[in-house]
Parts: structure tokens; sequence; C-alpha cells
């Protein structure tokens, strides 16, 4: 049988650095980085938390009315933790730009600035939240004002997005491919293009008559005035993905009691491993549990005899409310069952739904309460 | 109380070949789409369910292997209807598409392994949604040696609702492409398509305040954009158990104990002290769920659209309860 994940051990621990919520969209993540550090902040650390997209009742929450691209001290009243919390919502487009700024000359980063195709690139390209949201968790880790930075990642479709879409970003900025489709010719030194040049002069000459002309040329000039920044890029890059790995990040994997994002975190906890990345354990969120040891069938059978006899219907009420409650703990714990036994090594901690969404400190410490209550 | 003003299928949805299925992650958007093209396919109907989005969640919903980039069938209903089921893949479309005026021969392949043509829709993001929609329209518009159509209906599981105008506003994508050449022209049948009373775009929904706000929004764009919604579909409904008069004083943590231990004693059951407190949270929970469940369909009466309803199926979906929800659909006059 699995662990108990042990929150409050995790986030006093001080050698973690690191917390990085994962999972599939529509799981609760943001909810749970926030509730995560708004606990470790309580309990001493100096902690920030960096969220992509949150509800707007979650962000005025935290202080967050405006979008801001730095973390901000969050100051609400009636929280006076013994650390300390800032928290940040991302902007992805302002972080692309401030990292073309820092690393290239002014006049060559308002030419990328200026650029359509940077444009395209950095407010609608699939994997760029997901670069952003990792370039500016390198800057928050380098700048040193937190001994905690808690991560909540971007609501993509699948949890492992994130771990991939930096690695495209950098395969469609990389400009290989580009100077192929606007000079085969000059692209030489790659063995596949002689088998494929007849067919690539086509393709190239295909692409062109999609996207236009205009758009290549835009794509070119761009990749151009890029070329030089590209070293920086890719070393930043390779810094976080070596910050993931190192001992004093944990992933925490958020997923919701049911068998979509149970997969989806049975997948991301086999990528996390082979990419040796290290794993605290999973948050099932939203959980319904039984509060009563009245049996189903017990509560069904009193239920209809009630109502046979047109009386008490409250107690009737309750009782079969009660057995849809049972019906629906015991789906819950039979999926998650199949997600143990499948990897019984990694701890797990229930969090049990709240009645209402959460739109205040109160809720999120209640939460916090929760993640660490076993 | 208030209930969505359930209004069923309207004449006007009934007309419409291509039903676009779009909703919030996790409200059970593709089991939905499945059910629909299965009530869809009553009365002896061939109906094709399109999926876009490279998850192969058909083959999970109807039991299947892995579906390949072609149509074939997956479920027969009684009366002769069948359903067929096609996973676009952008790729294979894209090549498909540039053999219509290419020949790019075994070259394709190769070009497909060096990430060229994912390459080539990262330099227009819109191309992929030029691609797909472009295909919907082929089946949809498909007609045999008769001049019939192949298909009485096309059911698409669409992209979430965050991203389905994107993805159904060509004319917006087009900005993006060249403004001649082969696309531009096959593109403005599309919109057409899209635009007109053949198209019903469907928004599921479970009664939550996340999903429901996301809908509510989906339906302004969906306006916004000139495009066409259809009806509200209703997920995973559960009865409500609280007689309606109690389920305010409830939700508000007033639940009479006492009167609770009287019914059940009543019933012949004497719970311990801790067991009957249990049972008045669970109670309570349940209140103040159905209150905003209540509040749910208020803001959802306020959009004035025809609604379904799909019940609830706490063991979860397999091919059997897919025909259940079928059959509910079709009860409420899905045709």
């Amino acid at each position: 049988m699995s662990g108990t994940l042990d929150m409050d051990a995790l986030i006093d621990d001080p050698d973690t650095r690191v917390i990085v919520c994962c999972g599939s969209g529509g799981v609760g993540k943001t909810t749970t980085a926030a509730a995560i550090a708004v606990r470790a902040a309580e309990r001493g650390r100096a902690a920030v938390v960096l969220t992509i997209d949150p509800a707007r009742r979650l962000a005025q929450a935290l202080g967050l009315a405006e979008l801001g691209n730095s973390p901000r001290q969050v100051e609400v009243a009636g929280f006076e933790p013994k650390g300390s919390l800032s928290a940040m919502m991302l902007d992805m487009r302002r972080t692309f730009d401030d990292m073309v700024l820092a690393h290239a000359g002014p006049k060559r980063a308002e030419e990328v600035l200026a650029n359509p195709f940077y444009r395209t690139i950095s407010s609608s390209f699939s994997g760029t939240q997901e670069y952003m949201a990792m370039e500016k968790l390198g800057q928050l880790a380098a700048e040193g004002s937190w001994d905690l930075i808690v991560v909540d990642t971007p609501p993509s479709r699948s949890a492992l997005d994130f771990l991939d879409a930096p690695q495209r970003l950098s395969t469609a900025l990389d400009g290989r491919m580009i100077k192929l489709l606007t000079g085969p010719a000059r692209a030489g030194g790659w063995g596949l293009r002689k088998v494929v040049s007849a067919g690539f002069g086509l393709f190239a000459k295909a692409v062109s008559t999609i996207v236009g002309g205009q758009m290549l040329a835009d794509a070119s000039a761009f990749v151009q005035a890029f070329d030089g920044m590209f070293g920086g890029f890719r070393e930043r890059a390779l810094k976080t993905y070596e910050l993931l790995r190192s001992s004093g990040t944990a992933f925490v994997v958020v997923a919701a009691p049911e068998p979509d994002a149970l997969r989806e975190a049975s997948y991301f906890v086999e990528r996390l491993a082979e990419e040796q990345m290290p794993l605290a354990g999973l948050v099932v969120n939203r959980t319904h549990p039984v509060l009563s040891g009245l049996p189903a069938a017990k509560a069904l059978g009193a239920a209809d005899n009630l109502e046979a006899r047109g009386g008490a219907p409250l107690a009737a009420a309750v009782l079969r409310l009660h057995a849809d409650r049972v019906a629906l703990a015991q789906r819950e714990r039979r999926l998650v069952t199949r997600f143990t036994k499948a990897h019984p090594a990694v701890a797990l901690a229930h969090v049990p739904a709240m009645a209402s969404d959460v739109h205040d400190l109160g809720g999120l410490r209640e939460i916090g309460d929760r993640l660490a209550a076993e | 109380m208030v209930t969505t003003p359930v209004v069923g299928w309207t004449e006007q949805i009934a007309r419409a070949r291509l039903h676009v299925v779009t909703g919030k992650g996790g409200t059970g958007k593709s089991t939905v789409a499945g059910a629909l093209a299965l009530a869809l396919a009553h009365g002896g109907r061939r109906v094709l369910l399109i999926e876009v989005e490279g998850r192969q969640g058909i083959a999970q919903l109807f039991d299947t292997q892995p579906l390949p980039y072609a149509e074939q069938k997956v479920a027969g209903v009684p009366g002769g209807g069948e359903v067929r089921a096609l996973h676009v893949d952008v790729e294979a479309a894209l090549l498909e598409y540039l053999s219509m005026f290419y020949n790019l021969g075994f070259a394709g392949r190769t070009l497909r392994k060096m990430g060229a043509i994912e390459f080539a829709t990262t330099l227009a993001p819109g191309l992929r949604d030029v691609l797909l929609t472009g295909k919907i329209k082929e089946c949809v518009t498909r007609t045999d040696e008769t001049g019939r159509h192949v298909y009485d209906a096309v059911v698409v599981d669409a992209p979430p609702t965050g991203r389905i105008v994107k993805f159904l506003d060509v004319t917006k994508a087009m900005a993006d492409l060249a403004k001649v050449g082969p696309i531009k022209g096959q593109s403005d049948g599309v919109v057409r398509l899209l635009h007109s009373g053949d198209t019903a775009v469907h928004l599921v929904t479970l009664l939550e305040e996340m999903p429901v706000r996301e809908t509510i929004e989906a339906v302004e764009e969906l306006d916004g954009a000139d495009l066409r919604p259809g009806a509200i579909l209703l997920n995973r409904v559960r009865p409500p158990r609280l007689p309606a008069r109690s389920v305010t004083a409830a939700a508000d943590g007033r639940v009479d104990a006492s009167r609770v231990r009287e019914g059940l004693r009543s019933a012949g059951l004497a719970l311990a002290e801790e067991d009957l407190d249990g049972l008045v949270e669970e109670t309570v929970e349940h209140a103040i769920r159905v209150q905003a469940e209540q509040r749910a369909r208020e803001q959802l009466a306020e959009i004035d659209l025809p609604a379904v309803e799909l019940p609830d199926h706490v063991d979860g979906i397999d091919v059997g309860t897919l025909y259940e929800l079928a059959e509910a659909l079709v009860d409420q006059g899905v045709r």
C-alpha cells in the first residue's frame, strides 16, 4: 500500500526550495499551489507562489487584482504569517519580451520585438506559456529573495506538455527548418537533404503557397535576428531543467479522482521517473469521503421503508443522499486503488472537496489543513 | 424552484447536419459527443463522429483499438443506424491536402519524420485549424454516386470552450495565411458551412460555477463571431434528494437532527451519535451543492438556449452507459 504524503515535513524542510504542482487541466493545481504557499508562509518559510492562470476570485484572495509580472507581497487583513508570502501571475508575453531585451542589444531587440513572426510565437504558439513559466522559475530562483518557490503549471490538456514544450519551442526557433524553407541550397551539411531535396523543394514551395511568402520572409528575418541570442536561451533552459532535477525540487502531482485525470497523473509519474525528477507524491484533490458509518444497503432499505409509509421525508432524503455518497466514495477509492496498484511507491494525500469554491485566504488555509491532515 | 427551460431539441437544431460539441475541460465533452452521435443514428441514420485533438478518446469510449486516419464503424444502432468514427491527424491531413496539388511522393513521410510539418503549423498556428475544419467540411458535404449525402449527420468532438471560437473562425485564421492559392478557395466553402444553419455548436457543462461561467462566455463569443450556438448539454446531472423547502436551511447548517433521528428510528435504525452527526454533515454539504446547482441553472436560463440533460453515472461510462445516455437524449427529442 502507498505511503502518506507528509506535506508539513515537505514544506518545513529547509532543503525544499522548489515545489512544482502539475497535473492535467481542471484538477485544482492553482488552488493547491496557493494553499501550499500560504501554509508554508504561516509555518515560517519565505515563500513565493508563481501562478499561471488563476480564477479571478483566487487571484483576489492573494491580492493579485492586477496582472503583474513580478512577485508582490501578499497583504491581506488577518494574514500575519510567521514567514512571508509573495505571489505573482505569469504574463508570458512580457516574460518573453524581457528575455529578448536581456539577451540582445537594444537595436536588435527592437527588430525582434517588432517582427510579426515574433508576435505570433510569443502570444499563440502552444508551448510558449510552458516555456515562459520555466523561464520565470529560473529567474525567481536566481534572484534568491525567497527560500521556497511554489510553481503552478499551465492549464494544458496533458500534464506532460509542460515538460515537452520548451524543447518544441527550441526546435521551432533554432532556425534549421527556416533556413531550409527559405533557401534549401544554403543549408548544406545535412545528409537527409540529399534524399529528400526534390521533395523538400516542393514542400517548401507548398508551404510558402499556404502560409504566404511574407510570413516566411518574416520568419527568416526573425531567426537571423534571433540567432545570436539563441545560445543564451538554450543555456537558461538547460539550467532550469537542471534545477528541476535537483534534490531541492519536489514535484507534487495533482489529480481529481476521475479516470482521465488519474491516467494523466500516471503518465506524469512515469515520465518524472524517466527524467530522474524528484516526485514528492500525488494529491488526490476533491474527494468525497463518507462521514457516517451507516452501510448504503441499510440506508436504502430504510429509505424505501419510510417512503412506502409516506412519512419522515427529511430522514428518507438524508438516507438517499448518504447512499449516493457511499457509491461516489467507492468509485473514487476504486480509481485511486487502480493508480496505487500501478505505482505502489508514490505517497498520497487526499483532499476532501470543499462544499463551495475557494475565494479567500480562509479557504486556502482550510485546504492546507486538509492537505496536511493525514 | 427555477429550472433551465428544457425545450429540448428545437426544429432548427434538428435541421443541422454538423454538430460541433465543445465544453470546458473535465465536463465530459467527449462522452457527450459520443452519446449524441449514437442518438442521432437512431432511425437508421448514418453518423460520423470526428475527433480532432489526437487523444484517441473515441476509441476508449467505444472500447475499440486506436483509430487510424480512416472512417470506420464503431457502433451500430437498432433500426439500421450506425456511427462511424474518424480520428483526424493534422499531419496526415496536411499531406493529404498537399498531395491534391503537388506530387510529394515518398518525401511526405520523411518530411513528417523531420518535423517539417509540425514546423509549418508552428509558422502559422491558424493552419492547423484550417486543415481540421477543411477535413470536417469535406465529410459533411461528401455525396455518393446518387448525389445523396454520405452522412446524415457529423458530430465533432471539438476543442474546449476556451479555444472553440478560434478553432471555428476560419476567416480570422486565414488572415495568417496566403491571400491567394488553393487553401484560400477551399476555406471560403468552410466559412459558408460553419456560419450556416447546417451547423450547430453545442456546449457541454456541469451545474458548477466555473463551467457555467465559461459556457456563458463562449456563447457570447460565438454570437460575436456570428457562429450559431445550438443546445446546452447539461452533463452528469444528479438527482436532488432533499425536499426543496429544506434546502436553504440545510445549506445554512440548520438540519433538524432530532427529526432525522426520529425518522430513522421509525424505520428501525438506531445510529450512534457520530454516525448521525456524519449524516447531518453530509446533508449540509449536499444542500450547499444543490444551491450552487440552482444558481448555475438560473445563470444558464439567462442565455436562453434550448437544453437537454444527461444523468450522472456514478460507476463511470462504458459502452452500455453510452447507449443509455443516447436513449436519454432521444427521449428529450434529439433527432
